[in-house]
């Protein structure tokens, strides 16, 4: 495989989508060590033996000898090195820890190499250092792979002895690190790239890291020091990387100096902009005149992982203990943790003063070479466990097993939690415990006293002045402001009114069909050429209402002060308890004026008369304005357009806050002030996450409270006063703005600020480089003078000559949301709609090209696609020698829309067409109906093709998946990605509630993230799972297009896909709030081609299918996805159309008139749909695709698959904005010969999998029906156990007996145990279990207890790791010992007993019993519908961890007790649990500290359809 | 919004009108209203579609579900402004529209529409007894003048916009009252002409001119005109009605409907009416099924007729909406309007081939049964069914088979199309002339009166910035 040279990477930057900074990087981290710091090789045997065990949550490229990275860090081998310099002629001194030993890349070139290392030699003797020597690192080439021998360093190490230094002992250490940041320096001021080294992996004098581009196995035959036995070392940190690219990056593996790292850093962008901007106030007297030595202190070249590390090193290196600057950079989620000791939380909020969190899913393992720890992050989204040994080892890794550990040299087995430190004192000899770090660290200032003096709240700050807050406007003066800011009718109505009414925002249906903002003929707000950003794969949002506890708005205002130091006046700030303020509230903060806390306003206007450079004037003085305030002491800015009038108009806030921002940042200025932005502009969610992404701390939409006031006073906003309903639109705003940091995965709103987690769709590159640094934008396009233009248009709007008639008090129709004829432009019109359903109902091939002519027409105006066009320069063929369409539309899909989003009859509709034609339905997320599965007597087949596997895992059972062809995981969703969704109760009717496994009447959540997807590598897992339930399907993974997409397709192809969908932003809902339907996502054009780019570039193409959906119509829109590079194509809303959509967009109310989307009987009765309408549609595009390829000479649709250079820019485009776009970028093609299309499948390893062998065994029970019994070991490489065995049952004509087949494992089990489990299977695990242990169980049985010999009170040790139970429908478990977060979450049916249970216990639960015998973690129950739990109440403190918003705590009945008690007394038959035993032999005591919790609205249905007193209801297992 | 479960709580209800042997003993007009409430539960029908289609249906652009909403939720104020945003005579259109938006209503499909139409009435006839319906004088004038000449829904609508964009704008009409086929042409039955009395008041308040029993081309000169004002606007009309030139056309009693009706208006009017055409005691006979047909026939009826007589050379159309014509197209189907209600008879596929009389005065029509069929073409064509022909008795035939084009032969000086219309495109209504623009059925042919007040409206906004450079006057673009 050809290595991919560095200038056609750059080349592909240039020119392409590619960029390498979207690279995401998540993997496997573990760490050993000896707790009282014994050195020993033994060590680092074992620690090459965990990333062995780990190999397999990495990644293997297009080289498959070549992996993603792998290294390790242990202590510095005294021993070694002492013999191997003497052998080189150098000394080094007797002790270790007095000299530094750096570990370094340097170029493979001879001549450069030279060059490099007489640079480091200069370097260390300008800090007066000796360099005592060179050592050549002894590798053997032979051990790596082709790709990665291709793009290899020279290696080799240097030693530094110390100089003139003070008697610190750490002095050396700072020395060494300022001749790092020196050489990272000026290799970068030389123009020495990544790929030409050098980079220093590491340069201490306690550590060492040995990393590369090598799979674990090829680590310590790569590197012979590793297996040299004088290598010795008392601990080890180790990693093993699944990077979303395969470019060889040496440099990129782990472990850092200081981190190894799982996860991802969601706030990158925001902690680099503001580490920048902290540089000019940073003082470190230990560094005296070197700390501008160090700057940049971040690296911009590193991965997020890098960077992390370079600040976490400078922290610790200004004094800091690494505790402190972990918990500083990664706080526990403080502000709403009630039972958290009050001096912690002052430490907690003393430090969010000094730096925001960098946030994210993280589980980071960390070193200084003599302590070492891990830490989660806030929300526990990584999983990490922990096994400490009778002869005091302590191991640490991804998962449990990854070392073979006799059960009786097991002193204790458990989990590392949400927030908390895990720490290792090789020198003490101690673990230290969370509480005691974190105790000392809360006592060792007077954190409370600091803040109490120093921080102001606004209860603080006196009550603005008599007469500041301006009285209300009057009418007219209102109309004017509102037309001024381009107000519309429907922002009034469809906007604002419900969020000042329901205090939430309203929600939409149907995609988004409206033209890009840089393409439409209206003046666009500068908001609308933004689009949001959000997880997917690598990390995983978060639920904001189920999961708030983790979320926080709180953020404080004012200047900053020196990173390095700690005094009362660093929380000297103003805090806001929400972005979000009212006019009494900034009139008071306007006028502060106290020492640290100075307010000026800025006047944020402009002159239109003075056209479009009036703009650029006004920008221009406010920045400088800002810096003189700023300069002249004012730490409180405030950014208003208030007072603008015929002569001044107001400067689109957003510019105002984002030039003001970065020009502050590049004047070094930042650190020293607050941002408020004051402006009548802001009012939806978009508008004030835009402001806040762009540095704003606090947003005052004074014109939106003054629009509200005027819909209170005309009664469309009624019922409330007009200050409550000021009080509600606040709430939905700031529900709202959770609600996206929560897409991103996103906490704090500190963190969010600045972040900038946005893309720009149509803004030129050097207006967004200048006023909003860093944000990638695709496409070029409008700079400042189309920005004014359109300022100036609505201006004039607001300011015309005369007034009109009444027409003129009107706002503008806005028609965005809804279709008007003086609105926006829509693509699907009335008369788009009308003569596509004339044409399929009648079958008239010319109706239809009249329909698609105008399709055509209106994407020209809307669209990215609608500016290309095909290159002239093709022969011609007929048409007959075109492929048939009947072949065509194979590649065709409907979009997944669930039944339950929509009614039986559309839903069958589709799946009859499809089938017939044989191209595919999806099932959407709803589960389908078993009698679905077998086709009909006439030949019809209503079950869909592809079946949709997302969050919520409703009906996702074995024969699910095993009645597909195609199964799709949903991560995102265009009309909403990064969201979960809800089906209200009065929508699950019996039907419904019985495909779903839940309870009719009781309505379903989905939550925003799949609880197995928290990054790349869990996703490889799911697919794994998934080929395993069902081998014959391909598994595809439906991503939605933003930037970074391409990148993240890359991981999934590594993650082995079948197929990867990029689906456009614009893509149709049946229920989502409306800023996500129009801000979130971007086009599929973008999208395809960043990935087709991507993985092309990476040799990755030819091994999966590209498949594409988002309002694809006619048939030149297939062939210009093709183009682009997709084999597949999906249809959604046009699907329902030509069944009789008519676009109401009322999915989500129910009450769709033609049946189509609601499930009212009476409405079902009017569906007209036939399955021959979207037939006739189907065919009718598949014939233009003909004719198209007839024109381009083409006989095959593979022959058109990924040739960009067959299209190009339209020649006639004459749209004043759209001709300032550049599609360049969008047809790029890598200078690669690598297949720009898919040539070969992925090979899965089912073979692999020790199902193979289970199912050899089981042989005699799935043919005849005897029983059988197998004993297997198994270990943690085994994963996915029993999965593809319970397929084979589920194909069988009958279901197996309970019991028929028994198996009994010993051993540590991969992740996925008995996932998708069916019925006759009960199976035993003696030993333990790691995550998403009875994923999706479909039946059956599974136990686990702890291996014989063991003794540890299991009740108190972790067994199973997080995840269990995910999605299972039925069967029955019994777990001795605790299970980690997140037990039995989404839990529809299985009956569980376990021993104790991490935070967010049966969360989103639905049905099923769960019975916990001890302790839980906080947020138990959260989102939990239905179902119930029996939780034993040991320290009877259980309710305050429960999350009340959807349970209610009871009291046992006698049925109940009787349940429980049988059930327990199963346990105990099955585990020998002592502790069942306990409980079971006093059980008159202890049955009464039993608590239910029932779900409310649960609990009422039950009630009513008298069902409540057979505690058995949710059946279970056969 | 409406209420989103509003059309499966409520059934289509519109008031009863007047019995029909009350109404046809007097010219009032036979709309009753209903009562607020069940107006209001009508507007709750209103489905809030995401394409509104009876928006795009009405040639206006009325933005339907806004106005229906704001009755629903009992918004009456709010409601006449958004109706006046594209549609400056309301309480006309609310009586005497085909109500194509109705047709294309979405609950059309497969329900009954919402009663658009009457909603509307009842908008606009509140507004006007809340006293809502003021003067909008511009607020400053821009010193420029245009006339409009004719004062049919087109020419006032122009009138109106353009006053108010601060135009000096005088309207020239040659009958002796305002209003042209609204005036003259619509029997009060239908449309009682206070209507129009209140409209003319309004625009005189707010500045426009109006000079009746002035025929441009006779009492005033075009070049004249074009002297006077900065800009003239031809809205005069498709007055040309289409005859019947066969044996007999001569004989006194075949009469062209609208002098039939002028006379009857006038009559209602309290004016002198020298010249009379009156059915009473007649056998009336009515060629052309279509609005102008019914209207002679109400008329007839109500002056008496021994008996009226409605034929139509094209085919009976079917009952329902057929597949050719399918939703949300206006499709031809058999509908029955008031006056067919009062009575009369009807018949289609029926040829005249003569007009038979004695001395001179019409005594009966020699008529045939033909058959449409489809020629080799494409296009349809009659034949005659053999032994089909007979008479029918007739004292007064009233031939209402349409309007042809403008009158344009005296002295306009502008270029017509092929059709004899003023030519004039849809991008900027001027004509052939300069500085003279035209708009309604002048320029586009004889239409419905919604399509004159579009026309009327964005005909003002072409002239309004051909005299300023650019126009703030509200669009209400056809759509895409």
């Amino acid at each position: 495989m050809p290595h991919v040279p560095h200038e056609i990477r750059l080349r592909a930057q240039e020119r392409g989508l590619y960029r390498s900074d979207f690279e995401h990087d998540s993997c496997g981290v573990g760490f050993i060590a000896h707790l009282r710091g014994e050195a020993s090789h033994t060590i680092i045997q074992k620690a090459l033996q965990i990333l062995e065990n780990l190999e397999h949550r990495g990644a293997e490229g297009s080289d498959p000898q070549t992996g993603d990275g792998a290294g390790l860090l242990i202590q510095i081998p005294h021993g070694l090195f002492r013999a191997e310099a003497q052998r080189l002629g150098f000394t080094l001194p007797r002790r270790p820890g007095v000299y530094g030993v750096g570990m370094v890349f340097l170029p493979s070139d001879d001549e450069l190499r030279e060059q490099v290392e007489a640079m480091i030699e200069e370097i260390v003797r300008e800090e007066r250092q000796d360099l005592l020597g060179w050592r050549p690192v002894p590798v053997d080439l032979t051990a790596c792979g082709p790709n990665a021998r291709a793009s290899m360093p020279t290696i080799k190490q240097f030693f530094v002895g110390p100089g003139t230094l003070t008697a610190d002992p750490n002095a050396l250490g700072r020395k060494l690190f300022v001749i790092r940041k020196r050489i990272e320096n000026e290799a970068r001021r030389r123009g020495l790239e990544e790929d030409e080294y050098p980079y220093v992996c590491s340069l201490s004098r306690r550590t060492i890291v040995y990393k590369g581009l090598l799979t674990p196995e090829q680590l310590p035959s790569f590197y012979a020091d590793l297996a040299d036995p004088r290598t010795e070392t008392a601990l080890s940190l180790v990693h093993q990387r699944f990077s979303t690219n395969t470019f060889p990056s040496w440099s990129r593996a782990h472990p850092y100096r200081r981190i190894a790292h799982n996860g991802e850093i969601n706030t990158l962008r925001g902690n680099v902009n503001w580490m920048k901007a902290r540089e000019p106030v940073l003082e470190a007297p230990v560094f005296g005149e070197d700390i501008e030595k160090i700057v940049p202190i971040v690296d911009p070249r590193g991965s997020d992982s890098a960077m992390f590390d370079d600040v976490l090193e400078l922290l610790v290196h200004t004094g800091r203990s690494l505790p402190n600057a972990i918990m500083m950079m990664i706080p526990e989620a403080w502000q709403k943790h009630a039972s958290m000791p009050p001096e912690r939380r002052a430490f907690y909020e003393y430090h969010s003063c000094l730096m925001e969190p960098w946030d994210g899913p993280a589980c980071i393992a960390f070193t200084d070479g003599r302590q070492i720890g891990a830490v989660l992050d806030r929300n526990g989204l990584r999983p990490a466990r922990y096994t400490v040994t009778k002869d005091d080892l302590v191991i640490m890794a991804s998962e449990a097993g990854v070392l073979d550990v006799p059960p009786d040299n097991v002193r204790a087995k458990n989990r590392l939690q949400p927030g908390r430190m895990f720490l290792v004192d090789t020198a003490a000899g101690t673990i230290v415990d969370d509480a005691i770090i974190k105790e000392e660290e809360a006592t060792r200032r007077p954190w409370q006293r600091w803040l109490d003096e120093s921080i102001v709240t606004m209860g603080e700050v006196p009550p603005a002045p008599r007469g500041s807050v301006p009285p209300p406007l009057d009418d007219a003066s209102l109309r004017r402001q509102q037309k001024t800011h381009g107000y519309t009718k429907e922002d009034l109505r469809i906007l604002m009114a419900p969020m000042a009414k329901d205090g939430k925002e309203a929600i939409g249906s149907m995609g988004n069909d409206t033209p890009l903002a840089v393409l439409s003929d209206r003046p666009q707000l500068l908001f609308n050429y933004f689009k949001q950003l959000f997880a997917q794969v690598t990390n995983p949002p978060i639920d904001p209402i189920r999961e708030e506890l983790v979320m926080t708005l709180r953020t404080t205002l004012g200047p900053e002060s020196n990173l390095f130091e700690e005094s009362p006046l660093h929380c000297r700030k103003l805090q806001l308890h929400g972005p979000i303020l009212e006019n009494e509230e900034l009139e008071q903060i306007r006028a502060l004026d106290r020492p640290g806390l100075r307010t000026q306003t800025l006047s944020g206007l402009f002159d239109p008369h003075a056209g479009p450079k009036g703009l650029g004037i006004a920008l221009e003085r406010l920045c400088r304005d800002a810096e003189r305030a700023v300069q002249q002491g004012a730490t409180l800015l405030i950014l208003s357009d208030r007072g603008h009038d015929r002569d001044r108009a107001p400067i689109p806030s957003l510019l105002a806050t984002s030039a003001v921002h970065h020009h502050l940042i590049r004047a070094g200025l930042r650190k020293n002030c607050g941002l408020i932005v004051e402006s009548g502009e802001p009012r939806e969610v978009m508008h004030f996450c835009l402001l806040i992404g762009y540095g704003a701390g606090g947003v005052n939409p004074y014109l939106a409270y003054e629009s509200i006031g005027a819909l209170v006073r005309e009664g469309v906003v009624d019922e409330v006063s007009v200050d409550e309903a000021h009080r509600r639109y606040v709430k939905a705003v700031e529900k709202g703005i959770l609600k996206v940091m929560s897409k991103m995965g996103i906490s704090t709103l500190q963190s969010y600020r600045g972040a900038q987690i946005f893309e720009a769709l149509g803004l030129g590159q050097s207006f967004v480089d200048r006023h909003f640094t860093g944000t990638p934008t695709h496409l070029d396009g409008v700079g400042l003078d189309t920005i004014a233009a359109e300022a100036i248009a609505r201006h004039e709007e607001a300011w015309r000559r005369v007034r009109l008639d009444v027409v003129d008090d009107e706002l503008d129709p806005g028609g965005s949301y809804q279709y008007r004829r003086r609105g926006e432009h829509h693509m699907w019109n009335p008369t788009t709609l009308a003569t596509l359903q004339h044409a399929v109902r009648s079958g008239d091939y010319a109706k239809f090209q009249k329909f698609s002519a105008k399709a055509n027409e209106s994407a020209a105006r809307s669209t990215i696609r609608g500016l290309l066009e095909l290159a002239p320069g093709r022969e011609p063929i007929p048409l007959e020698e075109v492929e048939p369409a009947a072949e065509i539309v194979r590649r065709f899909k409907t979009g997944a829309m669930s039944f339950g989003s929509i009614s039986a009859e559309a839903h069958e509709t589709l799946a009859v067409a499809m089938n017939r034609i044989g191209a595919r339905s999806n099932s959407g997320e709803g589960g389908e109906d078993d009698a679905r599965f077998e086709p009909d007597e006439n030949g019809d087949w209503r079950r869909s093709a592809i079946k949709q596997v997302a969050s919520g895992r409703f009906g996702v059972t074995i024969q699910y998946l095993n009645a597909a062809e195609e199964i799709q995981i949903k991560i995102a969703q265009g009309a909403k990605p990064g969201e979960g969704g809800q089906l209200p109760g009065h929508k699950v009717d019996e039907k419904i509630a019985r495909v779903r496994h839940s309870t009719p009447g009781v309505g379903l959540i989905s939550p925003p993230p799949h609880h197995d997807i928290y990054s790349i590598e869990d996703l490889s897992q799911l697919i794994f799972d998934l080929k395993n339930a069902n081998p014959d399907a391909r598994i595809t993974v439906k991503l939605v297009s933003e930037v970074g997409v391409g990148t993240i397709a890359a991981g999934v192809a590594k993650a082995k896909a079948d197929v990867i969908l990029i689906s456009c932003g614009s893509g149709g809902t049946g229920a989502s709030p409306l800023t996500s339907i129009k801000h979130a996502g971007s086009p599929w054009e973008i999208g395809l081609a960043e990935t087709q780019q991507t993985l092309v570039l990476n040799d990755l193409r030819g091994r999966v299918r590209l498949e594409t959906d988002g309002q694809l119509k006619t048939g030149r829109d297939v062939v210009m996805a093709a183009l682009l590079g997709a084999e597949e194509y999906g249809f959604g809303s046009i699907s329902l159309i030509t069944m009789g959509c008519i676009m109401m967009r009322v999915c989500h109310l129910n009450t769709c008139p033609v049946g189509v989307a609601t499930q009212d009987p009476r409405l079902r009765a009017r569906f007209a749909g036939q399955p021959d309408h979207v037939i006739n549609f189907m065919t009718f595009v598949a014939e233009e695709v003909r004719e198209i390829m007839a024109s381009l000479g083409v006989r095959t649709m593979d022959e058109l698959i990924g040739r960009v250079d067959w299209l190009r820019p339209r020649q006639d485009v004459d749209h004043p904005k759209a001709k300032q776009l550049d599609l360049s970028k969008l047809l790029h093609r890598p200078e690669v010969d690598h297949a720009i299309s898919a040539v070969r499948e992925q090979d899965h390893e089912l073979e692999l999998a020790m199902d193979t062998v289970l199912i050899e065994q089981a042989r005699p029970a799935l043919e005849r029906g005897e029983p059988v019994e197998i004993r297997m070991p198994i270990r943690n490489v085994h994963r996915t156990a029993c999965t593809m065995l319970s397929s084979k049952i589920a194909r069988l004509d009958a279901p197996l007996p309970d019991g028929l087949v028994r198996i009994h494992f010993t051993g540590s089990a991969g992740q996925s145990f008995g996932a998708f489990l069916a019925d006759g299977l009960d199976v035993t695990l003696e030993g333990d279990a790691n995550d998403y242990f009875g994923k999706g169980m479909s039946g059956g049985r599974l136990v686990v207890y702890p291996p014989e010999g063991s003794d540890f009170p299991p009740e108190e040790n972790i067994i199973i790791g997080n995840v269990s139970l995910y999605g299972a429908t039925k069967g029955e478990v019994f777990i001795r010992g605790m299970a980690g977060e997140r037990f039995a979450v989404r839990n529809s049916g299985a009956h569980a007993v376990v021993e104790g249970v991490g935070d967010h216990g049966c969360e989103y639960m639905t049905g099923g019993r769960v019975i916990v015998l001890g302790t839980t973690g906080r947020n138990f129950a959260a989102g939990m519908s239905g179902g119930i739990a029996y939780v034993l109440d040991v320290d009877a403190a259980f309710a305050g961890r429960v999350n009340k918003e959807m349970v209610e705590l009871e009291t046992l009945t006698s049925e109940d007790l009787a349940f429980v008690r049988s059930l327990v007394h199963r346990h105990y038959e099955r585990t020998m649990s002592a502790l069942a035993w306990r409980v079971l032999s006093g059980w008159k005591k202890e049955s009464r500290r039993f608590v239910k919790v029932m779900p409310t609205e649960y609990k009422r249905v039950l009630t009513e359809r008298g069902e409540l007193r057979r505690p058995s209801h949710a059946g279970r297992t056969a | 919004m409406g209420k989103p479960t509003g059309f499966l709580e409520h059934e289509r209800a519109l008031p009863d009108r007047r019995p029909v042997d009350e109404r046809v003993k007097d010219f009032r007009e036979f709309e009753r209203h209903l009562p607020i409430v069940e107006v209001q539960a009508q507007g709750a029908r209103c489905m809030n579609c995401g394409i509104p289609f009876c928006h795009q249906g009405c040639p206006l652009g009325n933005a339907i579900p806004d106005w229906n909403d704001l009755v629903y939720r009992d918004q009456w104020r709010e409601a006449i402004a958004a109706l006046h945003a594209t549609n400056n005579f309301p309480e006309v259109t609310g009586r005497i529209c085909p109500a194509p938006c109705e047709e294309a209503c979405v609950l059309n499909i497969n329900d009954d529409p919402v009663t658009i139409e009457h909603i509307e009435m009842e908008i606009a006839d509140r507004a006007w007894e809340e006293g809502w319906v003021k003067p909008e004088p511009a607020e400053t004038q821009t010193g420029k003048s245009v006339g409009v000449v004719g004062s049919g829904p087109a020419g006032l609508a122009c009138a109106q916009q353009l006053a108010r964009a601060g135009h000096a704008v005088t309207v020239y009409e040659r009958a002796d009252r305002v209003g042209g086929l609204l005036r003259y042409g619509i029997p009060d039955f239908k449309m009682e002409k206070h209507h129009v009395d209140r409209r003319v008041a309004q625009m005189e308040a707010e500045g426009v001119t109006f000079r009746t029993g002035v025929e441009v081309g006779v009492d005033v000169t075009m070049d004249a005109l074009r002297e006077t004002h900065d800009a003239v606007v031809l809205a005069i009309g498709s007055t040309t009605p289409r005859d019947l030139p066969i044996e007999g056309r001569e004989l006194d009693g075949v009469v062209f409907a609208m002098d039939f009706l002028t006379r009857q208006n006038k009559a209602v009017a309290g004016d002198a009416v020298p010249d009379p055409i009156s059915a009473k005691g007649k056998h009336v006979v009515i060629l052309g099924g279509g609005d102008t047909g019914s209207d002679c026939l109400g008329t007839s009826l109500r002056q008496g007729a021994a008996s009226v007589t409605q034929i139509e050379l094209m085919p009976r159309p079917p009952e329902s909406r057929e597949e050719a014509q399918p939703w949300p197209e206006y499709p031809m189907v058999l509908r029955t309007s008031s006056s067919q209600e009062e009575g009369g008879e009807r018949d289609w596929s029926i040829l005249t081939k003569a007009f038979e009389g004695e001395d001179g005065k019409l005594k009966r029509l020699r008529v045939a049964r033909i058959e449409w069929v489809e020629g080799e073409d494409g296009r349809k064509r009659f034949e005659e069914v053999e032994g089909s022909e007979t008479t029918i008795d007739c004292d007064l035939c009233l031939l209402a088979m349409g309007f042809v084009h403008p009158e344009v032969d005296g002295g306009l000086g502008v270029d017509t199309d092929e059709r004899g219309n003023v030519a004039a495109s849809l991008s900027d209504f001027a004509t052939s002339a300069p500085d003279v623009f035209a708009c309604g059925d002048a320029r586009r042919g004889q239409s419905l009166v919604v399509w004159a007040i579009w026309e009327g409206r964005e005909a003002a906004r072409a002239v309004d910035a051909h005299l300023m450079g650019s126009s703030a006057l509200p669009s209400s673009p056809r759509a895409a």
